[in-house]
């Protein structure tokens, strides 16, 4: 078996996905029409245009075909885990990619198309230096964007949302390749393009490094489908411009080196990372505390908007609300990104220390609550003077728990644009081809919050009642 | 009379524990509620001052009276307690507060008196009941018997006109018991107390009268030598027979 295996291995990628039977071929299903994306009117089926290039190749290399979805930002590290043989998914040819995994013959060629609100005065990258352009993380477009450093980058997960920002007023434009644009920004009454042809790009198919025959087979089985008109006739049912097979211009700069500036868009992360996480935090201790307070000493109307609070922000997952605050709601409330980021977060974390207070509250016992109403305390005298101070120290350790747990769920906040440590380091891994460094300075940075948190909660608990203050009093 | 009490009614569900309570206290006297556990003594305590209500009946202490089915935290109960001080037999002093601060607590914040007037009361509350150099401990830093001492200073900074003690020393070793039978012996005649106790020795030496509950009912109600000695119910001569 193991032989087998070993043999395998070292026969290269034409054997493998010969062994294999199949081809096992990868793309993200939230990229949408007209890539990979489910058939509305039967969602079990893959539809798509790169779906009907998968099964001519396949045809040509004499193998089935098979679809593993997996997240588009992460396809490069995927493939080269061994998830699955190829990326036939809008994997666009940049060096920093070349340099990293092998690359196909484009089977698409597009231009970078520039798209602003109708009307608007700026409509080149010149004019848009200081202003808001939005794009997705790790493409073409950003790098692109990227030759301009005055230019603020807005990155985006999915191809609806640059535009609804933009009709929104979030951003001044946005460049994205045509195939995009045509479908998901110029659909939209309000929005035209400015600049058709700011740069060309080409679509190509990933292969793992070691898999040369498979690229040969590749390339050969692309440039006859190619020949035979059979490419032109899939771009045409989708309604694409027709494409010409030619090798990429190689006009990019170089690959980014892990330099010192790369660490300093780490600390910057890092810093956004920090000031989400704590004003989210200040956010959610005071409302867990009213929670808390309304489900156990209010009426039955407090009671009740407490509890299902409570049970409808834990129950629902935060990037959904996240999702809702920043872009659902955009049409009633315009917040910014990073507003929206602290809010979102603080509005969910409250759910979980109104748990943490109410706990903490009723671990009291019973008889601190008489003997406070029996000296003739108010109820808020007593709350305030006797319970909540007992409370807050049985709840520090759960609340620590809470924060360093918030530290690193802000890096969920990227989905709404905001670009904090774990966004930062996924954009410097794609640029320098590289997890390893990013990554550990990734955690090294956390790691380096969240530690003197816990060591100074620690020295908390003791202030507020450890055996330390007391042998000292 | 700084304590009367007229028919007093009260149920836990079906089961009566205070069944028609008379009684009255003149100011200064002090009275140790005795009889066995379920008896209804420590109930009837705390309905004096609000903490449990009770179902039908009247009770008029410290010139306020108290209605039926008053919730424990009614503000109207406010002017009561700064007036009737209790002391429970678990101390409940406050863990996150010192002695001193636990004593000062009700005195600033319910009477609104000045920080130095309260404290320099509190300072002499605390060397009476002999821990004053114990104020700036906190709770668990102390002893029990400390810790009760610091629970009666606490309720006396209010100046109450009735002390109410709920078996005081009953969670307590037999040394500790002795402190705080003394800081009781010494306060009896100063204040108006009301005592439930199982220390037969103090309520006899120190009690103006005796008082035996048995089941929701004052059995006997007279002076210690009267009612130890010579007690009319069949009940309360069991009881004191039991007695060692």
């Amino acid at each position: 078996m193991i032989l087998i295996l070993l043999a395998l291995l070292a026969s290269g990628g034409v054997a493998r996905v010969r062994a294999q039977g199949e081809l096992r071929w990868a793309g993200d299903l939230q990229g949408g029409e007209p890539y990979v994306f489910r058939d509305p009117r039967h969602p079990s089926k893959l539809v798509g245009f790169e779906v009907e290039l998968a099964r001519a190749l396949v045809r040509e290399l004499g193998v089935r075909e098979r679809f593993v979805q997996n997240d588009w930002s992460s396809l490069v590290p995927s493939l080269e885990r061994g998830d699955f043989d190829a990326i036939i998914n809008g994997l666009e040819d940049t060096p920093a990619l070349r340099g990293r995994i092998l690359l196909s013959k484009p089977y698409f060629t597009f231009a970078e198309q520039l798209v602003v609100r109708r009307g608007s005065p700026r409509r080149t990258l010149a004019q848009l230096e200081g202003r808001r352009v939005g794009t997705l993380a790790s493409s073409l477009a950003h790098s692109i964007l990227r030759a301009h450093p005055r230019i603020e980058i807005i990155l985006y997960g999915g191809q609806e949302e640059p535009y609804r920002d933009l009709q929104l007023g979030r951003t001044d434009a946005v460049l994205l390749d045509s195939v995009i644009a045509v479908r998901y920004g110029l659909t939209k009454p309000d929005l035209e393009l400015a600049d058709p042809d700011v740069a060309r790009g080409a679509y190509v198919i990933g292969l793992r490094k070691g898999d040369g025959d498979l690229l040969d087979a590749v390339d050969a089985a692309l440039s006859k489908l190619d020949a035979i008109g059979e490419l032109k006739a899939i771009y045409a049912r989708w309604h694409l411009p027709a494409p010409v097979v030619l090798a990429p211009a190689a006009d990019e700069p170089p690959p980014a080196r892990f330099d010192l500036a790369q660490v300093a868009l780490f600390l910057r992360g890092a810093c956004v990372t920090l000031v989400v996480s704590f004003l989210a935090m200040a956010l959610a201790v005071p409302l867990g505390l009213a929670l808390a307070l309304a489900r156990l000493y209010g009426g039955p109307v407090a009671r009740f908007g407490a509890h299902a609070y409570v049970e409808l922000w834990r129950g629902t997952p935060v990037l959904l609300q996240l999702y809702i605050l920043y872009y659902g709601l955009a049409p009633l409330i315009h917040l910014p990104a990073l507003s929206a980021a602290i809010l979102g977060l603080g509005l969910n974390y409250g759910a979980y220390e109104a748990e943490v207070h109410r706990a903490a509250l009723l671990a009291i016992p019973p008889g601190q609550g008489e003997a406070a109403a029996a000296l003739g305390l108010s109820r808020w005298q007593a709350l305030r003077l006797v319970l909540l101070p007992q409370a807050l120290r049985t709840a520090l350790p759960a609340m620590t728990n809470d924060l360093i747990s918030l530290l690193k769920d802000s890096s969920l906040v990227s989905v709404i644009t905001v670009v904090e440590l774990t966004k930062q380091m996924t954009i410097t891994a794609v640029d320098v081809r590289s997890w390893a460094l990013p990554g550990a300075l990734c955690a090294g940075l956390y790691f380096a919050i969240s530690y003197p948190l816990a060591r100074l909660a620690a020295r908390l608990e003791e202030r507020l009642g450890g055996p330390a203050e007391l042998a000292a009093a | 009379m700084i304590l009367s009490v007229k028919g007093l009614e009260k149920s836990f569900g079906a089961r009566r524990v205070l069944r028609g309570i008379d009684a009255e206290v003149s100011a200064g006297e002090t009275i140790a509620l005795v009889g066995p556990s379920g008896g209804g003594k420590s109930t009837f305590l705390r309905c004096l001052n609000g903490l449990d209500s009770f179902d039908a009946g009247a009770v008029q202490i410290a010139g306020l009276s108290l209605a039926p089915r008053a919730a424990p935290d009614a503000p109207a109960l406010r002017p009561l307690r700064a007036r009737v001080g209790m002391v429970f037999q678990g101390f409940f002093l406050f863990p996150n507060l010192t002695a001193l601060e636990n004593i000062c607590l009700a005195p600033l914040h319910v009477r609104q008196e000045p920080l130095d007037v309260v404290e320099k009361r509190a300072r002499s509350l605390l060397e009476r009941v002999g821990l004053a150099d114990r104020a700036g401990s906190r709770p668990a830093m102390l002893s029990g018997g400390q810790q009760q001492r610091v629970a009666i200073a606490r309720a006396l900074a209010m100046q109450p006109e009735v002390l109410l003690l709920d078996e005081p020393t009953s969670a307590l070793d037999p040394e500790m018991r002795g402190e705080v039978l003394a800081v009781l012996r010494d306060l009896a005649g100063t204040c108006t107390m009301l005592v439930v106790t199982h220390e037969m020795g103090f309520a006899r030496n120190v009690a103006s009268r005796i008082w035996v509950f048995d089941e929701g009912k004052l059995v006997e109600d007279g002076p210690p030598a009267q009612v130890c000695d010579h007690p009319r119910s069949e009940r309360a001569r069991a009881f004191f027979h039991a007695q060692p």
